[in-house]
């Protein structure tokens, strides 16, 4: 278990080491809907809430149920419900709880909230198939953090994810005036900018580090 | 994410140059609709891992065995599987070949699976695999679906290994490893082995795609 506060792993996963312009997740969903300012601020939020409590709910999952007794007190935590190793099922077990999370989390809005339904409705589906969310969780497990850690990585990774997307947007609806070249014209040019947007982040490395 | 469903001969033009079901389906899969850089799916492990020719290779191969285990998985199931409930079939099928893949890997190849980290696992959220499984496998006898997972890893691992070339020749003047570019003359540019040289190698690549394509029929969004 490292010993890095989660406030410091919280603010390197935004700027340092954020996930979506250092480790490349959520890259399908960032360059189909990062053409207006207003959606991907809706797709942005949805992604913040859900990846900070699928985190917790699968670190949850993984320490209580999945772990193996043994591997479990090597690295002195609690023992295990099931004192089998599941760790091999981890991934198929992840994905049915992001899910199945998102299912909940549709029926929910939909019946206390149709304006918050109607504003994040649309991309609650398109959330499940978001790799930054199944990716944080794979994350958290091979960093071995704890449970604060997690849930400072996981709203930090939300949150990282949010700002390079509504960056990208921004820069996208001034790119409409531009002349570009034929071939570049839309995801080419959007992945070169994005490049360049991941260098100007790497500007922010050496504030803190994580890993 | 599936994407929409294309007719099978659609992006050929030429309707009746076209072979057999078989061939049609082969070069759809890896030139006219490659998966990665005409209909951007799968982009995050495709920049993720591209660092170094080896890992892009892996992950080829990785994509290639998935694709085709679960498109014939799914294939053979097609008729007895419900439509309400063929979307979870799909991911327990796509992950159970995965996990299969990631086991092999730990268990042979145990530096190999750490340097890909995550991203062996983030197959399963691939929309390649997702989506052939959805818009191919679905309607297709088993036969026809193995040649859609052979053309479409394939397409997805020959861009992978060309980006994974390119980076690692420009980023480290290295090949598998061996140093091809001399360091007394040639100063390897670090940018490429990072973060922005993966966007910036897979924006020309799709670019080239465009420019020798020539200009879409239509625009799908």
């Amino acid at each position: 278990m490292s010993e890095t506060s989660a406030w410091v792993i919280f603010i390197a996963a935004i700027f340092t080491n954020n996930i979506l312009l250092t480790n490349f997740l959520g890259m399908c969903s960032f360059i189909a809907c990062s053409g207006q300012i207003r959606t991907s601020i809706g797709l942005g939020t949805a992604v913040t809430f859900v990846l900070t409590i699928t985190t917790a709910i699968n670190y949850a999952v993984y320490y209580g149920i999945l772990i193996s007794a043994e591997e479990a007190a090597e690295l002195g935590r609690a023992a295990p419900l099931i004192s089998t190793d599941l760790t091999h099922l981890q991934f198929i077990v992840f994905i049915a709880v992001i899910a199945a999370f998102v299912q909940l989390v549709e029926m929910f809005v939909e019946r206390f909230s149709p304006r918050l339904y109607f504003a994040l409705g649309i991309f609650l589906p398109l959330i499940t198939v978001n790799c930054a969310i199944f990716g944080a969780s794979l994350f958290m497990i091979i960093r071995e953090y704890s449970f604060i850690q997690s849930v400072g990585f996981g709203l930090g990774a939300g949150i990282g994810w949010a700002v390079a997307i509504v960056l990208l947007a921004g820069l996208r609806q001034k790119m409409r005036y531009s002349n570009i070249p034929e071939p570049f014209q839309g995801v080419p040019i959007a992945m070169v900018v994005t490049g360049v947007l991941a260098m100007a982040f790497m500007g922010f490395a050496g504030m803190v580090s994580i890993q | 994410m599936a994407n929409s469903q294309q007719p099978v001969c659609g992006p050929c033009g030429t309707k009746g140059l076209c072979g057999g079901k078989g061939l049609l389906t082969l070069k759809d899969g890896a030139w006219a609709s490659n998966p990665l850089a005409i209909q951007m799916l799968g982009i995050c492990s495709a920049l993720a891992v591209t660092n170094r020719l080896e890992n892009s290779l892996v992950m080829g191969g990785a994509l290639i065995f998935v694709c085709v285990g679960s498109n014939v998985l799914v294939s053979l199931l097609r008729k007895v599987t419900p439509h309400r409930i063929r979307m979870i079939a799909e991911v327990g099928i796509i992950a159970t070949f995965v996990i299969l893949f990631d086991q092999f890997l730990k268990a042979y190849y145990w530096e190999m699976s750490k340097q890909l980290g995550p991203y062996v696992g983030l197959i399963i959220t691939n929309c390649i695999i997702m989506g052939r499984a959805e818009a191919f496998a679905l309607q297709n006898p088993p036969i026809l679906s193995i040649v859609d997972g052979i053309a479409n890893g394939l397409g997805y691992a020959v861009v992978l290994a060309i980006i994974g070339f390119f980076r690692e020749l420009l980023g480290s003047g290295q090949i598998f490893g061996r140093t091809v570019l001399s360091d007394q003359w040639y100063t390897s540019n670090q940018i490429m082995i990072l973060a922005p040289g993966a966007f910036f190698a897979l924006g020309i690549v799709i670019a080239i795609f465009n420019a020798v394509k020539g200009p879409e029929p239509e625009e799908n969004k």
